[in-house]
């Protein structure tokens, strides 16, 4: 059974591509079946998080709008087996993304792929809405501050009443949060919010916490999604959170502070 | 042939130059009690100066029920001196046949039954709650999932029961009590027809406003040692309590 699960947020900024293209990877590198979607039509950047910008052709609005046929849009990873990514269009905007279009890519994917991830925009416009329409399940991602627990919250409720399943009746998107950015000093300092008082608003279960790392940045900009970085702490957590997507029993890494000795304490300072 | 302006604009909107639908608004209700006091027009200015902001222009509507036996004579003095506040008079609502021609005559709309309903001093006292809409006892609607914010879950007849967490962001509102068996962290309005006996409860206060009957208090309001507390909030001479149960 294929699994279509949507990274959201409502709030932009807070890295829901970096989530979506860390976590499709996992799961590939698990020897899942994994499409990761672009829904962000007009500002893309699935394609360059994942290094394959130089590849793109065709685009998922070419695939709705111009008759172009899906495996023609589609771009197999080249260090993932099991990995592909449907980008989307930098020139168009949402209205180019149609209710029918957008299911009958689904449908299609479905029968080819074992999970299929939408990247969704921010905001809670047509964009998001087209994202989030199809899914069995969604990661919220949140960072540690008022506003986007806010926002998350309102995407939650949207995601209990506008979603497919809702409006069919059917069991409710199973949702996840991913706690992202997490600067385990700046919590203990009392700057950013705890992971216990993200869970309290927004009572739903974690997925996964990942460190506030610079490896995600540089990872970015080199094109490769962070779990192909071992020494990335970040990696190593969207891994875990990869894990338990697929149903493991992990114990939550990044979320208490280390012992630190004198020479670690000394390196954090010049880093 | 070239179409005037008009005729292209009827053949854009497809017929006639304008929409008719029917809206629901809801309206302040300035429900004239003892107009003869001599207090009642310095205190009604009293009240709107205390928010101007909220009464800017805002229409209102006037409500006789509880003076209809009494001549109208004043009527036309409320609406100018509502006017000159820059508060717009829009209607009569609970008028006799004396009070609604006297509306009429200063322009103002008449408001059928309905609305808030009628409080009659002479059979039951002010506040009388025997003729409002009495909660029926029952839960009029149970809610099991969190309310999140930018949602509205209503309960047009009877209670409002939640039991998961209210977001910041969210509204409640019913014709009876409301019960929030978690952290109420949104709006709630309790007694949303009128009915003053409505009341709100809940787990853990950290609403961002509670309104009982109309009259509200936001969370800048509520004494800060109450927060996060399981309380009761009644409204009582006009304003609203908040008491921690035990």
């Amino acid at each position: 059974m294929s699994k279509v699960i949507v990274v959201t947020s409502g709030k932009g900024g807070v890295g829901k591509t970096t989530s979506a293209a860390a976590i499709g990877t996992a799961l590939a590198l698990r020897g899942k079946k994994t499409v990761i979607i672009d829904f962000d039509v007009g500002l893309r950047n699935l394609d360059l998080i994942m290094g394959c910008e130089r590849r793109v052709v065709f685009d998922f609005i070419n695939v709705i709008n111009d008759g172009i046929r899906l495996n023609q849009a589609l771009i197999k990873d080249k260090r993932v087996e099991n990995l592909s990514i449907l980008p989307t269009s930098q020139t168009r905007d949402k209205d180019a993304l149609s209710q029918e279009g957008v299911e009958k890519v689904i449908d299609e994917l479905r029968k080819e792929f074992d999970y299929i991830i939408c990247d969704s925009p921010a905001g809670i416009e047509k964009g998001a809405y087209m994202a989030l329409y199809h899914a069995d399940e969604a990661i919220v991602v949140t960072n540690p501050e008022v506003s986007s627990v806010r926002d998350s919250d309102r995407i939650l409720g949207i995601l209990s009443s506008k979603s497919k399943r809702a409006e069919h009746g059917d069991a409710p998107v199973k949702t996840h949060l991913l706690l992202t950015r997490y600067d385990l000093d700046r919590v203990q300092r009392g700057e950013m919010l705890k992971l216990d008082d993200v869970l309290e608003i927004l009572a739903i279960p974690v997925l996964g916490v990942i460190p506030q790392c610079g490896s995600v940045l540089q990872a970015s900009n080199l094109g490769m999604p962070v779990v192909l970085d071992d020494k990335s702490k970040a990696g190593q957590a969207y891994k875990d959170a990869a894990a338990r997507l697929l149903g493991e029993d992990i114990e939550l890494r990044f979320v208490n502070p280390e012992k630190r000795g004198l020479v670690d304490w000394l390196f954090r300072r010049s880093a | 042939m070239k179409l005037s302006a008009a005729e292209e604009a009827s053949k854009a909107g497809g017929g006639l130059p304008f929409q008719i639908r029917g809206s629901l608004q809801t309206l302040l209700s300035l429900k004239i009690l003892r107009p003869d006091d001599p207090a009642f027009f310095t205190g009604l200015v009293e009240k709107v100066a205390h928010a101007p902001d909220f009464f800017r222009n805002a229409p209102i509507v006037l409500d006789g029920g509880a003076v209809k036996a009494k001549s109208p004579d004043c009527l036309a003095e409320i609406v100018e001196r509502l006017k000159e506040h820059r508060v717009v008079p829009v209607g009569l609502q609970n008028g006799s046949a004396a009070w609604n021609d006297a509306a009429v005559e200063l322009g103002l709309a008449i408001f059928g039954a309905g609305g808030a309903s009628v409080d009659d001093p002479t059979v039951a006292g002010r506040g009388a709650a025997a003729a409002k809409p009495a909660p029926t006892g029952r839960p009029g609607r149970v809610v099991r999932e969190p309310v999140r914010g930018g949602q509205q879950v209503v309960a047009a007849e009877g209670d409002l029961v939640v039991m998961a967490p209210v977001s910041s962001g969210a509204e409640v509102a019913a014709a009876g009590h409301i019960h929030v068996y978690a952290p109420l962290r949104g709006r709630a309005f309790a007694g949303m027809n009128g009915d003053e006996q409505a009341m709100i409860f809940c787990e853990q206060l950290h609403a961002e406003l509670l309104s009982i009957a109309g009259i509200h208090l936001v969370s800048e309001e509520i004494d800060p040692r109450l927060l996060g507390k399981r309380v009761r909030v009644t409204l009582v001479a006009e304003r609203l309590k908040v008491e921690p149960l035990p």
